[in-house]
């Protein structure tokens, strides 16, 4: 709350000196403002980011080292029993304590030790973010009475105002990068944590999967074996029934649409099957829960058939119905895209539509749909809340669609939900899982951008 | 004789042609029908879809509730008649509604009974009595008819999802369900709107249940998301079409843009977890570190919509520009971005509503947990709406089943809503060159 008032405040004088570079600029601009190097407008805002973004930058620097500073100052303060903890134990104390300082109740603390250590936190807090304030103002207004003494007829605003625009068109466009880095390190750094305590030929060919940790050495059951082919084997046989699904009904609708469809029909058609694309993955759960994984339990009953009502079956077709848009949006792309020559020219040789269609239009756009299939795909194996919700959550290495099986994502999120510990090897692994995820989805988008770049430039 | 030889040829060939032909025409038409069957099919899921939840959670906008004539007893909620907050608030309004039930119900007496009947309204009826009294304490010392909620098991009783018979799976003994009779015969037990749906955020009893606190994080988390990914998202799609030459370092880009669109939303749930809350200690389940996540999630799709956008504005605008002396800046602000908004928009509200039912992400960053207070800032701890609707889900009550599609209804609305606004720009100042 403090901290956007402070925002708003640094926003306002922006636009004060804004205000005061530009009537500067006219003041010693001459007659209608001829003088002037640029518009007047330019020096207000030359002077408002003279304002603004050292201010900006200072608050940035600031709260990305004050934690670390203050921790450090808490930690030196503690008493010596308390600071010869081992570390796990210390890093929970100041977890505590940073949360009693925020919260500003000290009556939850476990001990006196946190709760001094506490108040303590919460008065350096304080003490910073009144220093904060203070300097960054200053700053700017230091900036705004410099920017505008520096205001002559001959400084060339317009110029420097459009480097600053520029460099931050530039540093946006890196934030695709930045994330891409991001994604790699966090897992990767993780992952390396896990891959000390487990060997990743255990974990990549593995065939037992029960992550639980033994709490006492005689425990039964919770060896904690991490052997993540049953996860595979399980997203692969959902994902396979899911294209299973997708792929005729996806490509069928995409050749109607693009080949015979009247352009009324096609367009109702079109934007109700990306209905289907529209509507989040945690109602296609809830689908699958309440409606296909009953009905098919019911119907294998019927026939004296056991479905479990966590089957693959259930879970595959309704991702397959998710998926049914995204393969007919893009094969719809790629079909329209084959020149009208070669159609004209199999009509010409005597061949009906269908045939047309089958020996000349998709084997022409045969790169595309393959690019097309290999992107759902690598979504089929991501998705999360579908397997979720109606996927099984222990492992078995089955292949048969109407047991449960489970999937790499559903692992990652019972991982990850409720505690996680840091230093265990069950909460480590979701790292280690989401680092296959990201590599297996990233090869196959590569693969598919590639064929469809490849497509393009064909035809083009 | 060889010309008949010839004719005859000739019309043996014609019939094995003509033959031929008719094999060809009806492949030509099943192919069609198959093209037409997988439609219907895709679009008869779409229907079974929308049809299995909206007629599970029509019922959950109206609910059962109970007309109890209840006396604000001074000697309960206020005993020494100061009227202060701390007093009226902590008062034991549990034993109003107790009393008003007694009042009705003279007959119960003993200990069972009187539990039975306890049962048969919401346990939070109470609070709606609190909340009553410290709105206007003048209620103190008189006696109002006032609508308190049922329990949720009345509600699906009335609503014939739990049978009347103990032995197929009914709750009611037949005393009870003497009692709701009658209440039901006075005109005293019936089905109101459910206010609180939407008004009060998450409960372990489904009758006093809500989503506000979810719809209110879920705005937060798109807040945060709107103001990060927009100005970003446009800002690398003016340079990337404007600015840039093709090089090696544009294409690094690109690269990474294509693969960010296409990565599973449950990685960045992981960096967030990772870098927003292991390195920078920002707080758990707060809506801040959700749009965070979310903005990573619909930041490829802003900027692939702007691309289209802006490469859609003809060169001539430009060069007529740069001709009359504006800077290569002033003609990207003044004339080309002008005239892209509205593509631009609408891709930013699809990327919005991409990331409105997103929930994986915010599953890693500790966006799932039971909260019952509304958030009251970005940094409060909260759910999202499909986060939400997928914690109805796991919950075993009957009531949350019809509660779940109730939210998915309201969520799908929503979608709606902003879908509908992104077609609507786009028809209304398309401009075709």
């Amino acid at each position: 709350m403090q901290f956007s008032i402070l925002l708003v405040v640094l926003l306002l004088l922006s636009a004060v000196g804004f205000r005061m570079g530009r009537g500067r600029a006219l003041q010693v601009g001459g007659p209608k403002a001829r003088a002037l190097h640029s518009l007047p407008s330019y020096y207000g805002y030359y002077v408002a980011l003279w304002c603004g973004i050292p201010a900006v930058f200072l608050i940035a620097i600031w709260l990305s080292c004050e934690p670390f500073i203050l921790q450090g100052i808490v930690v030196g303060a503690l008493p010596a029993d308390a600071k010869s903890l081992p570390s796990a134990q210390l890093s929970l104390l100041m977890n505590e304590v940073r949360q009693l300082g925020s919260s500003g109740d000290y009556q939850h603390a476990s001990g006196a030790i946190a709760s001094t250590a506490a108040e303590q936190y919460r008065n350096l807090r304080n003490m910073s973010f009144g220093a904060m304030a203070v300097i960054s103002l200053a700053m700017a207004i230091l900036g705004c009475v410099l920017g505008v003494r520096y205001i002559r007829p001959d400084l060339r605003a317009r110029n420097k105002v459009e480097g600053v625009v520029k460099i931050f068109l530039i540093a946006s466009s890196t934030v695709a990068i930045f994330t891409t880095i991001g994604i790699v390190l966090s897992l990767l750094f993780e992952s390396l944590r896990f891959f000390r305590m487990i060997s990743p030929v255990d974990f990549l060919f593995g065939l037992d999967w029960s992550p639980q940790m033994a709490m006492r050495s005689d425990q039964v059951g919770s060896s904690g074996a991490f052997g993540a082919v049953p996860l595979f084997a399980g997203t692969l046989l959902i994902s396979l029934i899911a294209m299973v699904v997708a792929v005729p009904i996806g490509l069928l609708s995409a050749i109607y649409m693009a080949e015979y469809a009247h352009p009324n029909f096609r367009s109702v058609a079109k934007p109700l099957l990306e209905v289907l694309a529209g509507i989040p993955t945690v109602v296609y759960g809830f689908f699958a829960v309440l409606t296909v994984a009953p009905f098919l339990r019911d119907a294998g009953a019927a026939v004296g058939f056991s479905i479990a009502s966590e089957s693959a079956l259930a879970t595959g077709i309704v991702m397959g119905i998710m998926i049914i848009p995204f393969i007919s949006s893009l094969s719809d792309d790629v079909i329209t895209a084959v020149p009208d020559s070669l159609r004209q020219g199999a009509y010409g040789l005597g061949a009906t539509r269908s045939e047309t269609i089958k020996q000349v239009v998709i084997p022409a756009a045969l790169p595309g749909i393959i690019g097309g299939v290999l992107l759902a795909v690598s979504r089929a194996i991501g998705e999360t809340m579908i397997v979720v919700m109606a996927a099984g959550l222990s492992a078995h290495l089955t292949a048969n669609p109407f047991e449960a099986v489970t999937t790499v994502t559903v692992q990652i999120v019972t991982l990850l939900v409720g505690d996680q510990e840091f230093d265990s090897p069950k909460t480590l692994s979701a790292f280690a899982l989401g680092l296959v995820l990201f590599l297996v989805t990233l090869v196959l988008n590569v693969v598919a951008l590639n064929v469809v770049r490849k497509y393009r430039e064909k035809y083009d | 004789m060889t010309e008949m030889v010839d004719q005859v040829r000739v019309s043996a060939t014609a019939e094995k042609v003509n033959a031929r032909l008719q094999r060809r025409y009806a492949v030509e038409k099943r192919f069609r029908f198959y093209g037409i069957a997988s439609i219907v099919v895709a679009l008869s899921f779409l229907a079974i879809l929308l049809f299995s939840i909206i007629s599970q959670g029509h019922t959950a906008f109206m609910q059962a509730e109970m007309r109890l004539s209840v006396t604000f007893d001074p000697s309960v909620i206020d005993p020494d008649g100061g009227r202060q907050k701390a007093v009226l608030s902590s008062a034991d309004y549990t034993a109003l509604v107790r009393n008003a039930l007694l009042a009705r119900f003279p007959e119960a007496e003993d200990r069972l009974a009187r539990r039975e009947m306890i049962a048969l309204i919401s346990q939070g009826a109470d609070l709606e009595l609190r909340k009553m009294v410290m709105g206007d304490p003048s209620l103190i010392g008189t006696t109002r008819d006032v609508w308190l909620p049922a329990a949720a098991s009345v509600d699906q009783l009335r609503k014939g999802h739990m049978s009347r018979d103990a032995d197929k799976g009914g709750q009611f003994t037949q005393r009870q369900l003497g009692w709701i009779d009658a209440l039901e015969s006075s005109g005293n037990l019936s089905s109101r709107f459910n206010k609180w749906l939407f008004t009060s955020g998450d409960s372990r009893q489904p009758e006093l249940a809500g989503l506000w606190g979810a719809v209110v994080g879920s705005f937060y988390s798109l807040l945060v998301t709107v103001t990060l990914s927009f100005p970003l998202g446009v800002a690398t799609a003016i340079y990337l079409e404007e600015f840039s030459t093709r090089n090696r370092w544009t294409d690094l880009i690109e690269v990474n843009i294509n693969n960010l669109a296409a990565v599973p939303s449950i990685v960045f749930g992981l960096l967030g977890l990772e870098i927003f809350l292991n390195v920078f200690n920002l707080p758990r389940s707060a809506p801040l570190v959700g749009g965070l996540a979310l903005t990573l999630v619909s930041l490829p799709t802003i900027i692939i919509a702007s691309r289209v956008a802006l490469k859609a504005v003809p060169p001539w605008i430009r060069e007529a520009a740069l001709g009359l002396g504006a800077s290569r800046l002033q003609m990207v602000m003044h004339h080309v971005l002008p005239l892209a908004m509205p593509g631009i928009l609408t891709g930013t509200i699809i990327g919005m509503a991409r990331a409105v039912g997103e929930s994986a992400p915010l599953l890693m960053i500790g966006m799932v947990a039971f909260i019952v207070d509304v958030p009251a800032s970005p940094l409060d701890p909260s759910t999202a709406l499909p986060v939400q609707i997928y914690l109805w889900a796991a919950s075993p009550e009957r009531a949350f089943v019809e509660r779940t599609s109730a939210a998915i209804i309201v969520l799908l609305c929503f979608l709606a809503v902003m879908n509908a606004t992104a077609i609507f720009l786009r028809k209304k100042f398309e401009r075709r060159w």
